[in-house]
């Protein structure tokens, strides 16, 4: 129901009395009158403006945040007021919503924010209004462009083992992967560019042959001519045939643009060489060379702007078609005017209609070449207006397609810059640095010794003396919590293992070994079984300085791996994920740098791996999937607080 | 000299054209002019109706102060312009019976409730309706209710103008409904209705003949005052 129409239930409800006299049956009982407040006014105090309404008004949308019974938790007992620390600007929309019934979006709003507010405040985006829909709908769709392009950019990361044929696959697609490909790129480039040329020069005249004939290139040089086009076709029939062998879908491939056009360039050569010397289909022969021209389409897999070109002229085939069939339109009308008007004079060129067409056609286009010139009074007049009219009918489609081939174009422009590595990975680079601050804090704090193990509940005044000096009050409650995890994770008491928070950097690099896939698991057991005592000292004494390098790495790495593997993870703020060591209590105190010697000493160190909550049910090895599950328990985002 | 036919066409076209580029410049008004000044006026202002003022509705109705306050402010914000005209009545009575048709019962409360038969309700018709609806005695309800049966207002209630009402009232109850209605049943309801009412078998019912009859009535009694509490 409509926002204002609730206000007239009253209405609608008394007016049933009407049907009271008419009724057989006795009427059901009045809901129990609610207690019913007088109207009285809310304060909604957003981010130190404030907002006053009727509470009627909000009471309009239950479903949502202002209209439920959800805003009590934002209610301020000392000011009487509801505050929320949000957009006062987007606030405005938001209960002007309530107010009208109509959901405005604002232009100068960026499309995030808003949405980000609509989604607080519990109002789809569905109910804006027909006025606003339209643009809102386009930023969004931008907005999801864009965001794509940049999912794309981070998919950059090379799986590794991918099979030779998806490698080469690669290497065609995209040429920035590998200097092989670049080299390949750069080499196929030069000889269409060649073939090109070749085709260009062979017909230029090259000096005389005896009998006082100017002779083209071709003719002259035949054998040199002969052995260029001959290399580049070579090239281009081996590119296409490895094209042909590492796409995925040879069939798709097959009737892609690209491959005909690969394909109808190198045909004329292969016909010419069965066909030699027949007089007959010579003629048939010198057609077909036409045809090589179509190698210089070939640039565009190289060009980009060649392929936006290509792809806005598809999009506009609408603008397109229409231009054409109002030219054709206009063709004819005025070719059979001016023969009929210049049917009287004698000597006219205009002998039929089609033969009009021409004069039409150079006359609405403007060119005016003068080979066909009206000579009476009507075809002048006719004439004058045949080209005033041709100026309009052109210029009319022609805006539309330029502006859509600009806005491809840009928008091409801007995912190619923001593509543009270096950029990128530097800013990565900031933004990474700046989040790991806070995690950091707490590893520098462990290290520093401030939390020990038996004193944890009895700390000694000096301790608590140093805690708050050194970090805030926040930081001390968020350390003490990681310092609650990390005493959580207890394998058996009897071991006393526990897992620890790890530098971010080398967790990063050992994981970043281990890659992106989902490693079938091949260790789990391992953890209470075997002692694989050598791997703790050789894992430790590497810890700061090599990425990890032992195999056994990445089995341990694994089951985090699938947790870090979520994109959404890249958006925290901070995470700290746990690492499983091996390491004894004792070495909770010491500094990390150390060389790790005294481990492993201790015989009771056991790899400590995924499914440790759950200690001797450690789950079979083989199916990596479930290990999400398990791993969930382990690994823990902490976003800062 | 002699002309062509082709030539007569062309000097056609070009004549046409001359008088197109004159009416762009305005020269060539004569005929338009008239249409122009029509055209002007066509921003009428919108029809507004400023009610009375509050202290006279206060003593008009029953409601308080505050009540007049909150039902003028809902009533505003609905209908900016101060008056509701059948349309809007109608599509504002039917979002709350969303399954049937609710025209034609809102087409009769609308006649109810515009007293001066205007066309569209005032804010005062409004409000004193409601006052009787809500606040009145039981026999100002029966006497508003009369007034809704009786169509053509002549202070009789007909077997037609009964059926009308009724067709409506079932109406609103839609097609979808357990048991569903039968064709029959307004008929019986308005028989039903007249063996009741109608005291002296004259066809018609009056209000005095309706009044009593309801008086009499236990459930219809009750229902009377079931929406007291609606403000």
């Amino acid at each position: 129901m409509a926002a204002g129409v609730a206000a007239w239930l009253p209405f609608a409800r008394a007016a049933a009395i009407g049907w009271m006299p008419v009724a057989n049956l006795p009427m059901p009982v009045a809901p129990a009158g609610k207690n019913k407040r007088q109207d009285e006014m809310i304060i909604l105090n957003v981010s130190g403006r404030r907002f006053e309404t009727w509470r009627n008004t909000l009471d309009r949308y239950p479903d949502t945040l202002l209209g439920s019974s959800e805003k009590e938790f934002f209610y301020n007992e000392e000011t009487k007021e509801y505050f929320f620390d949000r957009d006062p600007d987007v606030f405005r929309s938001v209960l002007n919503f309530y107010r009208t019934g109509k959901l405005h979006y604002p232009r100068y709003e960026c499309i995030s924010s808003y949405d980000e507010e609509l989604a607080f405040f519990g109002i789809i985006s569905e109910i804006i209004g027909d006025c606003c829909y339209e643009e809102y709908k386009d930023r969004k769709r931008e907005n999801a462009e864009r965001l794509m392009d940049d999912q794309e950019d981070n998919k950059d990361a090379k799986p590794p083992n991918m099979t030779c044929r998806e490698t080469m696959w690669r290497a065609f697609e995209n040429p920035h992967t590998s200097t092989m490909a670049l080299v390949f790129y750069y080499v196929t480039g030069f000889f269409i560019a060649v073939s090109v040329i070749t085709n260009v020069v062979e017909t230029v005249p090259c000096g005389t042959s005896p009998n006082q004939k100017e002779v083209p290139c071709g003719e002259r040089y035949t054998v040199a001519f002969f052995c260029m086009d001959t290399a580049c076709v070579m090239i281009f029939t081996v590119e296409y045939l490895m094209r042909l062998f590492a796409a995925p879908s040879r069939y798709r491939f097959m009737r892609s643009v690209m491959s005909i056009i690969d394909v109808v360039a190198i045909l004329p050569y292969y016909i010419g060489l069965v066909m030699t010397d027949n007089e007959d289909v010579s003629g048939a022969f010198v057609t077909l060379r036409v045809f090589r021209v179509f190698r210089i389409f070939k640039f565009s897999r190289h060009s980009q702007g060649l392929r936006i070109l290509g792809y806005t002229l598809k999009s506009c085939a609408s603008e397109l078609g229409f231009l054409l069939f109002s030219l054709t339109m206009a063709i004819i009308i005025f070719a059979t005017v001016m023969f009929y008007a210049e049917k009287g004079s004698s000597s006219s060129k205009f002998t039929s209609i089609p033969a009009s067409f021409w004069y039409t056609i150079v006359t609405m286009t403007t060119l005016g070449y003068g080979d066909m010139v009206p000579k009476t009074i009507a075809g002048k007049i006719f004439g004058s207006i045949c080209s005033l009219s041709g100026v309009l009918v052109i210029a009319l489609p022609v805006p539309v397609i330029v502006s859509n081939f600009s806005r491809i174009y840009h928008q091409n422009q801007r995912a190619d810059k923001r593509r543009a590595q270096k950029m990128q990975k530097a800013r990565l680079a900031r933004i990474r640095i700046s989040k790991q601050g806070t995690s950091n804090a707490f590893l520098h704090s462990k290290r520093n010794g401030l939390f020990s193990e038996a004193p944890e509940f009895t700390s000694s005044t000096e301790e608590d003396q140093r805690l708050n000096k050194s970090t805030s009050l926040l930081e001390s409650q968020h350390h003490h919590l990681l310092h609650c995890l990390e005493k959580t994770t207890v394998t058996s008491p009897l071991n006393y293992i526990n897992h620890e928070f790890v530098d971010q950097q080398y967790y990063q690099q050992s994981y970043l070994e281990a890659g992106l896939q989902n490693y079938p698991s091949r260790s789990p057991s391992l953890s209470s079984r075997d002692g694989v005592s050598g791997t703790c000292c050789t894992r430790r004494s590497k810890k700061q300085h090599a990425p990890l390098q032992n195999a056994s790495g990445p089995a341990h790495m694994q089951p985090l791996t699938q947790v870090h593997a979520h994109p959404r993870g890249l958006q925290e703020l901070s995470t700290i994920h746990i690492q499983p060591l091996s390491t004894s209590r004792s070495s909770l105190n010491m500094r990390v740098d150390e060389p790790a010697s005294l481990n492993c000493q201790s015989s009771q160190i056991t790899t400590a791996i995924i499914s440790i909550p759950t200690p001797p049910v450690t789950t079979s090895d083989g199916d990596a999937h479930l290990r999400a599950g398990p791993a969930h328990q382990n690994v823990v985002k902490v976003s800062a607080l | 000299m002699e002309v062509d036919g082709m030539e007569v066409f062309a000097i056609a076209v070009v004549v046409a054209m001359f008088v197109v580029v004159l009416k762009q410049f305005g020269v060539w008004e004569p005929l338009s002019l008239e249409g122009k000044i029509c055209d002007g006026e066509f921003e009428l202002s919108m029809v507004r109706h400023q009610p009375e003022g509050l202290d006279q509705l206060q003593a008009q109705t029953q409601f308080t102060r505050k009540e007049l306050q909150s039902l003028y402010r809902g009533f505003k914000n609905e209908c900016p312009s101060g008056l509701v005209d059948e349309e809007t009545f109608k599509t504002i009575y039917s979002q709350f019976f969303p399954q049937g048709d609710a025209t034609t019962y809102a087409h009769f409360l609308f006649n109810a409730f515009d007293m001066d038969r205007n066309g569209s309700i005032r804010f005062e018709d409004f409000v004193i309706g409601l006052s009787v609806l809500l606040r009145g005695s039981v026999t100002e309800k029966l006497r508003w209710a009369f007034n809704l049966y009786d169509i053509n207002k002549d202070g009789l209630i007909t077997k037609e103008e009964m059926m009308s009402i009724m067709t409506s009232i079932y109406d609103m109850m839609g097609r979808y409904t357990l048991p569903s209605v039968r064709d029959d049943s307004p008929y019986e309801h308005v028989e039903r209705f007249f063996q009741k009412m109608d005291r002296n078998r004259d066809g018609v019912v009056t209000i005095d003949e309706f009044i009593e009859t309801c008086q009499k009535d236990e459930n219809i009694m009750a229902s009377m005052q079931l929406f007291e509490n609606v403000i």
